[in-house]
């Protein structure tokens, strides 16, 4: 890296990494969620009140949509994917701008502020998923999963997407400050896109393509399938959404490594 | 060693590019030390950003070859919802540093009391600066970076930081920022004048004092 001190083998270097990553997430995590109250819980807290509240407003205004599926399961399926991207790629473009003073530790690199809020919204979100699944057929609201695995699978993609996201969103605010502006309302506009309130099959053919171009709607598809089983009717391409994914990813990398330059004391 | 080979660096303004330092030169040796004097807005806080690396230069490169402190007694660098505990654990963890034999130091260095266990939002300016110092301390830095103009506090706490730094820590580098010549001119072996983006370095103290004087009247 230009301008910075060798820093010996890749094993030192990846060794500094995780110790920088965790002492982040230490701090991150006392800083948002504090000591009092009900503290480190809210990690899971805070999106599983959002999940419910969607779940609760979706039951009570009856969108069963005719299609025979179970409306919570559908609703926490749904709104747990948005968390995955949304919150990391939000909390992502905040990052810089929030943390600039610990990059006057020379160990701490931009890179590592992305990493540690990746960590802890995918955490959070897919804890909160956990639990309100589990508590649900616990107490037989829904049905376990028909292939949990393939549910891990298109979860994993999401995860994937969102921490690409983050990735290009956080560095790129390191450019301008119009990127922070204009993901708020889009992240709003996608969120009805994002397959969380719908089901591909529902839509008619030409809608069906336009809102396949949109890579989460993949994700959710196959964690639904995975969910549900053969009792909906899915569409989604793995092939892909991995390849929005590497693409986003890779371009995150370079934007993480170019914003480096860029970054100006707020 | 640390060495700054033709460093520039530019930030934009509403009326182009501005050019705030202009291919700078720096080097020093382990054990030894350098003062540079500058008016206000000379680039001294720059320079110091860009060489504990919270900013990366526009040109040039910058080569550490010591383990070098984030500005000294700088406030920014901790976390104002941590306690002093919490933020002690935390620079330690940054720098693979065991906290718990630096616990004590920092408690009584600090003079906090019950406050160590109190967020540092809830600390007067004193308290904190006083952390900032400890801070630096608990981690054993081979280059400390001193922003002079940053440092504040009574003659006490003035003379407890000299003996932490210039007298336990003698044998150490630093890199000491001030617009105050008597103060480099005190410490300082050899001295640099920024002047209008340009480092010129001298020989002694005194010859950069001297055109410190004509350059800047």
């Amino acid at each position: 890296m230009a301008g910075t001190a060798p820093r010996g083998s890749l094993l030192k270097s990846l060794t500094v990494q995780a110790r920088v990553i965790h002492a982040l997430l230490m701090r991150e995590v006392i800083t948002r969620f504090g000591r009092e109250n009900l503290g480190v819980l809210w990690l899971i807290g805070e999106p599983m009140v959002f999940t419910l509240g969607v779940a609760a407003l979706w039951s009570a205004a009856g969108l069963s949509h005719g299609s025979g599926i179970p409306i919570v399961a559908f609703a926490i399926t749904g709104y747990s994917s948005v968390l995955m991207w949304r919150n990391t790629a939000s909390k992502c473009n905040a990052a810089i701008h929030q943390n600039f003073n610990l990059l006057y530790h020379r160990n701490v690199q931009v890179i590592d502020v992305f990493i540690t809020r990746i960590i802890i919204e995918l955490a959070g979100a897919t804890a909160s998923f956990i639990v309100l699944s589990i508590f649900f057929i616990a107490v037989d609201v829904i049905a376990p999963p028909v292939d949990l695995l393939e549910v891990v699978g298109g979860w994993l993609m999401l995860a994937w997407f969102g921490a690409s996201l983050g990735l290009v969103l956080g560095s790129a605010t390191a450019y301008s400050e119009i990127v922070d502006r204009v993901w708020h309302p889009t992240s709003y506009l996608l969120f009805p896109l994002s397959g969380a309130a719908f089901m591909v099959e529902w839509l008619p053919p030409l809608g069906q393509k336009v809102v396949l171009l949109l890579p989460m709607v993949h994700g959710v598809e196959i964690v639904r399938e995975g969910f549900f089983g053969n009792t909906v009717h899915t569409h989604y391409d793995v092939a892909y959404m991995a390849t929005c994914c590497i693409v986003l990813n890779l371009f995150g990398l370079f934007l993480a490594r170019d914003a480096e330059r860029r970054i100006e004391p707020p | 060693m640390i060495s700054i080979d033709n460093v520039s660096k530019t930030y934009k303004t509403r009326h182009g590019r501005r050019l705030i330092l202009d291919k700078v030169n720096l080097r020093l040796e382990r054990g030894h030390n350098i003062g540079i004097i500058g008016r206000n807005g000379a680039g001294k806080s720059t320079l110091i950003r860009l060489l504990s690396g919270a900013e990366q230069p526009s040109s040039g490169r910058i080569h550490r070859g010591m383990r070098v402190s984030w500005p000294l007694a700088f406030g920014g660098a901790f976390q104002p919802h941590l306690t002093g505990l919490d933020n002690l654990k935390f620079v330690c963890r940054i720098y693979g540093v065991d906290y718990r034999p630096k616990v004590e130091f920092v408690e009584e260095f600090t003079e906090l009391g019950i406050y160590f266990h109190e967020p540092v939002s809830h600390y007067s300016m004193g308290m904190a600066t006083r952390l900032a110092f400890a801070l630096s301390m608990a981690v054993e830095f081979d280059c400390f970076l001193i922003d002079e103009t940053m440092v504040v506090g009574d003659t006490r706490f003035h003379e407890r930081c000299h003996t932490e730094l210039f007298v336990k820590r003698k044998d150490r580098s630093f890199i000491l920022v001030s617009h105050d010549a008597n103060e480099i001119r005190r410490l300082c072996e050899t001295a640099c004048v920024l002047h209008e983006g340009k480092l010129h370095a001298f020989e002694t103290v005194d010859e950069a004092f001297e055109f410190y004087q004509t350059a800047t009247l």
